[in-house]
């Protein structure tokens, strides 16, 4: 290398703006230029047609997925959430249905033990009136067969007493008289 | 000779190209290394690139992480529109970037320790925002130069300033990388010549002190790197700020 540099400094003697420190040395510089603007000109091609679109096209995809992947994610909790609702709906309309069930049979069942309650009522009502007619025609039976057996026992002990059989009107009005009392 | 801290940066012509007049045009040392940077950027994104996984490899992730580096860096400092200079911007700061990491390497060369590089870059980006800030505003891209709310008396003295700062702009810009690189890599060679003129100067014992300078060269190459990564952000930051003004003038 250093060889290089004594033939480079040989091969220039001094020209215009020759010094001895490299960085001023003009005569370096039209080749400095001509060689940046190149590789300058070169690199900002290759950057903006070909690397940056790369490298940011990898960046957008990795936002574009990240991004696809939360709408997803949102997607699907949307629809849990309206599956929860729904099962929650359902439940409380069974809820509902069952109650309304029991209310019917109850109400069904309360209203026929009403019902049985109110016929066996009316069919002892029935007995029992019954029953009280026929207490009250054995009564009245009884009464007149009391008087028909008051009225003989009557005739036969007056008889019995004075010996001769009283007026029949008689012991009908004296027996009539004696019942009242 | 060896130990002449500004032999690193001599100027070696491999083969000449044309002449032009008096001047001849070389294919140098330093057009070698910005090709070689051309092929190590673009072989590091598309590579990078090559697969396009959804889970990127270390590589593609490297590549990405330039992109949105820079991407972040023009969003944040020349806003959206800004983005329409994203690939220049990318450009500039990789190409600096990877000509400052190349010159760390020993017996390399560091293109972006030559005046005239730098400041061709640093000329082609004030070109970019003159031109682009005309073309898009017209005249009012001079309100750049007029502040809002400046007391009328000492207004003339201000657009002279701003018009003053804004024409030394190429200078401070292409001057702060070139100077940056040039003083580290002369004050590593240094360090390094120390280590050969202690030993042949003294023997055994003086490479044995030689460890000294060459620790303090580890501290340097560490310093070096950061500042090479430094450098080429502040590089393209600037840009960045520069362009801002292009797309929105007036403060």
């Amino acid at each position: 290398m250093a060889e290089q540099q004594h033939t480079t400094s040989t091969e220039h003697p001094a020209e215009g703006g020759h010094g001895g420190f490299p960085p001023f040395q003009s005569n370096t510089y039209a080749s400095q230029l001509v060689w940046l603007a190149i590789a300058f000109v070169l690199l900002f091609v290759l950057m903006s047609k070909w690397a940056l679109p790369r490298v940011g096209s990898a960046i957008e995809n990795r936002q574009k997925r990240i991004d696809d992947d939360i709408a997803e994610a949102g997607k699907l909790k949307e629809q849990s959430d309206a599956a929860v609702a729904a099962y929650e709906k359902a439940l409380a309309d069974a809820r509902a249905n069952a109650q309304a069930i029991a209310n019917e049979t109850r109400d069904k069942q309360a209203a026929e033990a009403e019902a049985r309650r109110k016929t066996l009522e009316d069919e002892l009502n029935v007995k029992l009136t019954e029953a009280e007619k026929t207490i009250a025609a054995t009564k009245q039976s009884a009464m007149s067969n009391v008087r028909g057996i008051a009225e003989d026992a009557t005739r036969a002990i007056v008889e019995r007493l004075i010996g001769k059989a009283p007026n029949d009107q008689a012991v009908t009005a004296a027996v009539a008289d004696a019942l009242k009392r | 000779m060896a130990a002449d801290p500004i032999h690193q940066f001599r100027i070696v012509e491999l083969f000449p190209i044309a002449h032009i007049g008096n001047t001849e045009i070389a294919f140098t040392n330093s057009a070698m290394f910005m090709f070689a940077a051309v092929i190590i950027i673009t072989a590091f994104l598309i590579i990078g690139t090559a697969k396009k996984s959804l889970v990127p490899s270390r590589l593609q992730s490297a590549a990405e992480l330039s992109y949105e580096f820079v991407a972040t860096t023009v969003r944040s400092t020349a806003g959206h529109e800004g983005m329409k200079f994203f690939p220049f911007v990318f450009t500039l700061f990789m190409f600096v970037l990877t000509l400052n990491f190349i010159g760390l390497v020993p017996y390399t060369f560091t293109v972006t320790s030559h005046i005239i590089v730098t400041a061709a870059l640093a000329i082609m980006v004030f070109l970019t925002v003159l031109l682009y800030g005309l073309y898009r505003h017209g005249f009012h891209f001079f309100n750049l130069f007029v502040p809002k709310g400046v007391p009328i008396a000492i207004l003339p003295l201000i657009v002279f300033i701003e018009v003053l700062s804004f024409v030394s702009r190429p200078i401070s810009h292409s001057v702060r990388l070139f100077a940056n690189m040039l003083a580290g890599h002369i004050t590593l060679q240094v360090f390094a010549g120390f280590i050969i003129l202690m030993g042949t100067a003294m023997g055994a014992i003086g490479w044995i002190g030689g460890i000294l300078p060459f620790g303090m060269i580890v501290i340097l190459m560490a310093l070096e790197t950061l500042v090479a990564f430094l450098q080429a952000y502040v590089f393209a930051i600037l840009t960045c700020i520069y362009l801002n003004d292009a797309i929105h003038p007036g403060h």
